[in-house]
């Protein structure tokens, strides 16, 4: 097996004194879709923003985030900044963050393109190719529309164009659909399978949203309170979890359940304080299974196989 | 590339009042404004208690006299004190501007939310209004009241008044028209709240804010207009001390005695730099997005 | 039996944004139809889910049932009642309720949640002893801690916030309320409490309801019957389960294939609906969705639908109702 493009090792990143990441280990190899899942302030937008180099200012980051071997977070803001883009790309919920509200598309789209040395004419021949590659009608047409003016379906094609200008071997998506109809998220689901066909990198999609994994992942990473508590194939993941916060997670969503199931399960409590230490399992006081031991110890992690393991004290049983 | 962070996830914000309070305790030029501030509100209100002498009585054998134990700030061409005079006219000066730019800020404010409330026609008919009277000069329009009326005190709250009426207006307006259709509005709709229950229980909290902000720094714009009036003999008649007066008995004994001038402009200096201080510094305590907007 | 709300042709024209001179002038600004030949019942402690994709009109119908846009043509019953007169919509108002899609915005900021589910009561003229007691029983009616009446609303997590609105929707126990996207925004883990509390409602308290939303896994879970809103027409009603088991339009059946699956053993490859709904001010002649159906016909471009029944109780706008792809999601086989 070949090394993987994005390895992150013992990832910690604290606002302050809320951790937020706390030790995160994920990788993903080239031509792989990596699915990360979890509540709202689990940390999934944190483990982003430490992707791609740019944690809030102030934010303290510990540990490894290597793109094809070379340690992203130990090299200079100059370096970092080549690297974005070129190696590391993002797009966002909101695609409007990831333009210029008063220039151009193609103004911007050639903008991105300031490190290649090809001429204005072919960078921009380049931007509305890659428009029409997403699925613009009119690409050229687009290239002098402002952000604005494109339909939220669109906004967001363009945001995807935008970040695999450069050919980047890392796409990080976060929660690239939340904000779409059901339409024009599975137009996006579709462009995405297909760009992974095409594009020789990694996806890291972030996700609230079950059906985006199962439709678009190859792995699963599940979060909890800033921790992997449990990764495995998205087949694993889905017929066979094992940590009880993964199958609450999927008990939970409403298109889990076929026809109306009278009450729907939920998950009582709420995410523990991120300040400070947390003793045991951070899951225990929402967990149906918890044990003494989950209370004291820090939960193993517990390998099912060569792809599936859960951080937890029950998973074996 | 790329590259804003996700502001979405911020912390939620902490209580309103008690951290702005805070925060304006913490901004030193903010906390220096309320202090200055304060300062004068606390002179003017014990005038009557804290002025050495009766900043009336003439004596002119003792005439632009300069330092001294018996007359701290020295006495103008009359021979009255100085110090008296000056804090006569931090009463003078405090009462008229802020009795001014709270009486134009109430009346901003409740014509300001019926435009923004009430319907298209009447809102037009306000905006229209209200550029017609900021359109008149200032100075211009002063002087045609007071040749009508006469100087005075009351003249001069009443030209100030209807000059900074419609700026007040037009921001509660604003404010009003951003908010008509919020949800929490439209909810109170739903539920069959009266139009007076709307603007009073609900609009009125949400857009004071920055109408607080304003006022606090345009006091210092009336006590300079004040002064200014005063000056050119437009406004407080003498004998009335007021500090524009007696930065006009000042200059005119400039050559003699320049502790006069002196002695009258500094606390014209110290109010206005105290309250406008004080308003960046609740400007910026309230609202911070206000600040980024304005630099 | 007598419909809770009835809604007969309806017509919601709104003007478009206009200037300040336009406003002093006594000319009238162009309208644009939203929402046209509307037709809808919704029977008393009954869910009727309306679903759409955004833009199609969803909130402009909430907003005209509740008197907040006012209808070009058309009749409004509540209870029986035209609401036409003052009295009517008095009535609407004390027996109805609305929450709004996004709940901290829907509270006003500076009172606190105590005042906030205690207005209706305060509006409507209702005596109340103990304001505090009243409002306590409202929130536990949610299942809210009695600590939560000293909060401000942005002092509440997203759940909190949610069930703040149901306990100020039920203050004055309305017999319908309209729940505009009532799970945006909040994560699964917590989507259940609201829905399983709403459910409840229903069944106890014989409440009705009107959900609006474009998450088919919510409607398919709580709604008795559902619409399907394109471009502010109705093109599909009819009772949930047969509906999502056999949807008679293609725009019905395109949404419920575009809806991704969790299960990775039944992903499919043709998720997409083509195209994005077009704009209201280019309105498709003929069958509005012919744009992007995929079963259109020549007809279809130049003869606009009419309403048809396909069934008892289900109505559908399409010329080829009978020709509809059925989803061959296996899940569904068994529910038919
Ligand atoms: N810039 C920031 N400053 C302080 N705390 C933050 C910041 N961004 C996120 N947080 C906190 O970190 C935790 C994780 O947030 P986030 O990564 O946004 O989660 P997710 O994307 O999974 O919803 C939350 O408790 C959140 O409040
Ligand atoms: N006050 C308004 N004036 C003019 N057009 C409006 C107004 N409110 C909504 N619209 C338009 O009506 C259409 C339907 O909007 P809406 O009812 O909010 O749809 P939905 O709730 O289904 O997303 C949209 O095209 C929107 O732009
Ligand atoms: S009428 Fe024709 S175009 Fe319209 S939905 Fe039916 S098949 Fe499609
Ligand atoms: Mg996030
Ligand atoms: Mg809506």
């Amino acid at each position: 097996m070949t090394a993987p493009l994005l390895d992150v090792r013992g990832l910690s990143l604290s606002y302050g004194p809320v951790r937020a990441l706390r030790g995160v280990s994920i990788d993903a190899r080239a031509g792989e879709i990596i699915g990360i899942v979890g509540e709202s302030g689990c940390g999934k937008s944190t483990l982003a923003s430490a992707l791609i180099g740019l944690p809030a200012p102030g934010a303290t980051v510990a540990g490894e985030v290597r793109i094809a071997g070379e340690d992203f977070l130990a090299l200079p803001e100059a370096r970092r900044r080549e690297w974005r883009g070129a190696r590391v790309a993002m797009v966002f919920q909101d695609p409007m963050t990831s333009f210029n509200p008063v220039l151009t598309l193609g103004d911007q789209l050639v903008d991105f393109q300031h490190r290649s040395p090809v001429p204005r004419a072919e960078k921009r021949a380049r931007a509305a190719a890659i428009l029409a590659r997403v699925g613009l009608p009119d690409p050229d047409l687009a290239l002098r529309r402002h952000i604005h003016e494109l339909s939220g379906g669109m906004r967001q094609r363009a945001a995807i164009a935008a970040a695999l200008l450069m050919r980047p071997m890392l796409l990080v998506a976060d929660e690239p659909t939340t904000a779409l109809d059901v339409t024009m998220e599975a137009q996006i689901i579709h462009l995405l399978r297909e760009l992974r066909a095409e594009h020789q990198g990694a996806i890291v999609v972030i996700t609230h949203h079950l059906g985006v994994i199962g439709e678009l992942c190859d792995r699963v990473y599940v979060m909890y309170a800033g921790e992997v508590v449990e990764e495995g194939t998205v087949d694993e993941i889905y017929h066979s979890p094992r940590h009880p916060y993964t199958r609450a997670l999927i008990d939970c969503d409403p298109a889990h359940i076929d026809g109306p199931a009278g009450r729907l399960p939920t998950i009582p409590g709420r995410l523990p304080d991120l300040t400070g230490t947390l003793r045991g399992c951070a899951f225990q006081p929402r967990c149906p299974r918890a044990g003494p031991r989950c209370l004291a110890l820090a939960p193993p992690r517990v390998a099912f196989g060569p792809t599936q393991a859960a951080f937890c004290h029950e998973a074996g049983r | 590339m790329p590259s804003a962070v996700d502001t979405g996830t911020a912390a939620a914000p902490a209580h309103r009042t008690r951290g702005a309070l805070a925060r304006l305790a913490r901004d030193g030029l903010g906390l220096t404004g309320a202090i200055l501030v304060a300062a004068f509100i606390l002179v003017a209100l014990l005038a009557p208690w804290i002025a050495p002498a009766d900043p009336l009585r003439l004596d002119v054998a003792n005439k632009l006299q300069g330092i001294s134990l018996a007359h701290w700030a020295g006495t103008d061409q009359l021979g009255r004190d100085t110090l008296s005079r000056l804090i006569w006219g931090a009463r003078m000066a405090l009462g008229i501007s802020l009795s001014a730019t709270g009486l134009a800020g109430a009346i901003g404010l409740v014509l300001g939310m019926i435009a923004g409330y009430g319907p298209r026609w009447l809102d037009g008919l306000m905006v229209l209004c209200f550029d017609s009277v900021s359109s008149l000069p200032v100075i211009m329009f002063a002087l045609a009241v007071i040749t009508v009326t006469g100087p005075g005190v009351a003249t001069l709250i009443l030209v100030i008044v209807t000059v900074s009426i419609p700026g007040y207006a037009r921001l509660i307006r604003a404010q009003t028209l951003t908010m008509r259709n919020a949800d929490f509005i439209v909810a109170e709709r739903t539920m069959g709240a009266s139009t007076a229950r709307i603007l009073l229980r609900h609009m009125l909290p949400n857009v004071v804010g920055p109408l607080v902000i304003v006022l606090s720094m345009d006091v210092p714009v009336v006590i300079m207009l004040e002064a200014g009036l005063s000056y050119l003999n437009l406004g407080v008649r003498p004998p009335q001390p007021s500090w524009g007066n007696m930065l006009y008995d000042g200059y005119t004994s400039l050559r003699q005695q320049p502790l006069l001038v002196i002695a009258s402009g500094l606390p014209l200096v110290l109010a206005t730099v105290g309250f406008t201080f004080l308003g960046e510094g609740l400007r910026d305590a309230l609202d911070p997005r206000l600040r980024v907007a304005s630099r | 039996m007598s419909d809770l709300y009835r809604i007969e042709g309806l017509r919601v024209d709104l003007p478009l944004p206009g200037d300040l001179l336009s406003a002093l002038l006594p000319i009238r600004r162009p309208r644009l139809t939203i929402l046209d030949q509307i037709d809808l019942a919704i029977a008393p402690g009954e869910t009727f889910g309306l679903v759409g994709e955004s833009g199609s009109g969803k909130t402009t119908l909430a907003r005209t049932m509740l008197g907040l846009a006012a209808p070009a043509a058309g009749r409004l019953v509540f209870r029986g009642a035209d609401l036409t007169g003052r009295a009517a919509w008095a009535g609407l108002r004390r027996g109805s309720a609305m929450m709004f899609q996004d709940p901290v915005g829907s509270l006003s900021p500076r009172m606190r949640v105590g005042a906030l589910v205690t207005e209706p009561l305060i509006i409507a003229g209702r005596p109340i002893a103990d304001r505090a007691a009243e409002a306590q029983r409202l929130l536990a009616r949610v299942g809210l801690p009695p600590g939560l009446a000293g909060r401000y609303p942005h002092e509440l997590s997203g759940g909190q916030a949610r069930r703040v609105c149901v306990a100020r929707a039920l203050a004055l126990d309305p017999a319908l309320i309209i729940a505009d996207e009532p799970t945006a925004g909040l994560d699964v883990s917590i989507q259940g409490e609201i829905l399983n509390l709403m459910a409840d409602l229903g069944r106890d308290q014989g409440v009705g309801f009107l959900v609006i939303t474009h998450n088919l896994a919510v409607i398919r879970h709580s709604a008795d019957r559902i619409g399907i809103l394109y471009l502010g027409r109705l093109v599909e009603t009819g009772p949930a389960a047969q509906v999502f088991a056999r949807p008679a339009h293609p725009y019905t059946a395109s949404l419920i294939a575009s809806e991704p699956n969790p299960d990775p053993r039944r992903r499919r490859a043709d998720l997409a609906i083509r195209g994005e709904i077009p704009s209201l001010l280019r309105r498709p002649a003929g069958c509005p969705f012919h744009t992007r159906c995929p079963i259109a016909v020549a007809k279809c471009r130049s003869i606009d639908p009419g309403p048809r029944a396909v069934a008892p109780g289900r109505m559908v706008r399409c010329h080829l109702a009978e020709d509809i792809p059925q989803p061959r999601n296996p899940a569904e086989e068994h529910s038919r």
